[in-house]
């Protein structure tokens, strides 16, 4: 039994993870399309999406009043939310739930903002491991040419500027990247992510993510009863 | 004493920095926590001592939201132990720390005791729930006001004449009978708490005494701790 898995749910739980940018959303977004038009049970939630909890994040960040705890606890209290009311029960009643971005998310980020990793295990310790967790591998530069090109300014705990990196948002936005790729790395070893190439063509990744889906999950069991 | 936290500090948090007193009045509603806290920064102010006072659900970040969000959601024991971990951290970062670098006396009417057993009543692991909150400062005293049931209901509607809903308890055991779903829900709370004194230091004072009387055994504790005994 893997950690944090506690009794057999019929439910399968998919974890997306990568950098900004490397275009996970777009893939998940696919793998959910092509379960939905199969006929299949998902339920598709994302990171930092609780109605309950968004709006405080929210002025915590407008204010720039967070510290890494309160960043981490709050994040933790919004994830708390949505996994007791709607991933779990998912999982309960037998669908296939598709997570963009999941607790190594927090790991990896509140991990560079020096929380500490073990307090930081502790807090998540209630979530499943998912069954599957794609990772969506992409060269920091690439990625970071993503983000840039496409976004006119970056927000102030986006650019990571409350690590003091550096005073350009810019340049703390890549150095911050740079420390999330490195911990992605070690995590991915550790929980074993099923690494994608991000830099394939969309429809190549979408070809092993959903090979990849088809071989770990007996996808029959999960149709929508008529 | 140099301060520590019962687990790591949090990051922004340099303790070496921290000079000040950290003072924890625990005890329910109806205990008479609100007017020793009152008689204590009366005491300590008359003395010269600078006071800066924390408690329950007041950080700028969550308090407003939390109890927003406590009067229309039925949210889950663990989302809501969270909003009070960040409503608690939050404080303690931006209240605490700088008042304790200042080197005031803080008073925090209640701590994470209250906290943990809130949580751990409402079925939540109490391994769990300890270590979110072990980045907490360690207080210099901690005072637990203690009054059986009973008489924090007897308190309680003298007050108001009515029973709270958290207070008695009401989100996780529906009793027809709120008096009786006070006095149990209460009973619970203190047993927990009790069980907490063994792994913290409580120094506890019978709050079924005159305020005075208890006033002055709150006195002695902490001029005990600021090494003030018989002087004040």
């Amino acid at each position: 039994m893997k950690r944090g898995q506690k009794v057999a749910l019929p439910g399968r739980l998919i974890a997306v993870e990568g950098l900004d940018g490397s275009g996970k959303s777009t893939q998940v977004g696919l793998l959910r399309r092509w379960l939905e038009l199969e006929g299949y049970k998902v339920f598709f939630t994302e990171w930092n999406s609780s109605s309950v909890v968004k709006d405080i994040t929210k002025k915590g960040k407008r204010r720039e009043m967070l510290t890494p705890t309160t960043f981490s606890l709050l994040h933790s209290a919004d994830f708390a939310d949505r996994y007791e009311r709607q991933i779990l029960p998912m999982l309960h009643a037998g669908y296939i739930v598709l997570a963009d971005r999941y607790i190594y998310t927090a790991f990896a980020r509140d991990g560079v903002r020096r929380c500490d990793k073990r307090w930081l295990r502790g807090l998540y310790r209630f979530a499943r491991q998912p069954d599957i967790t794609l990772y969506f591998k992409v060269p920091l530069e690439n990625a970071l040419d993503r983000i840039l090109s496409g976004r006119p300014s970056l927000k102030f705990y986006e650019a990571g500027m409350d690590l003091g990196l550096a005073p350009d948002r810019e340049e703390s936005f890549r150095q911050f990247q740079g420390l999330i790729f490195e911990e992605y790395a070690r995590l991915s070893r550790e929980f074993s992510f099923e690494v994608i190439d991000a830099l394939a063509s969309p429809e190549k990744q979408q070809r092993i993510v959903r090979s990849i889906v088809s071989e770990s999950l007996d996808l029959e069991s999960f149709r929508t009863s008529q | 004493m140099p301060k520590r936290c019962y687990g790591k500090p949090p990051p922004s948090l340099d303790l070496s920095s921290l000079k000040g007193k950290l003072v924890v009045i625990e005890g329910a509603d109806g205990s008479g926590r609100s007017t020793q806290i009152r008689l204590l920064q009366d005491l300590l102010e008359r003395g010269g001592y600078p006071t800066t006072l924390i408690g329950l659900k007041r950080s700028r970040l969550v308090a407003k939201e939390l109890g927003e969000v406590m009067g229309t959601t039925m949210l889950h024991a663990r989302t809501l132990t969270l909003l009070y971990a960040t409503d608690f951290a939050d404080q303690l970062e931006h209240v605490v720390a700088p008042a304790l670098r200042a080197g005031f006396i803080v008073l925090a009417d209640r701590y994470i005791f209250t906290l943990m057993a809130r949580s751990v009543i409402r079925g939540l692991d109490e391994d769990w729930v300890k270590e979110i909150y072990n980045f907490a400062i360690v207080p210099d005293l901690i005072i637990s006001l203690k009054v059986r049931p009973q008489i924090l209901a007897e308190r309680t509607f003298r007050k108001r004449s009515f029973v709270d809903y958290w207070e008695s308890g009401q989100d996780i055991q529906r009793s027809s009978d709120l008096y009786d779903g006070f006095i149990s829900y209460q009973s619970k709370m203190q047993r927990i708490l009790r069980s907490a004194a063994k792994s913290y230091p409580f120094q506890e004072i019978n709050g079924e005494e005159s305020p005075e009387q208890v006033h002055s055994e709150v006195r002695l504790h902490v001029e005990r701790l600021l090494g003030t005994v018989g002087g004040g």
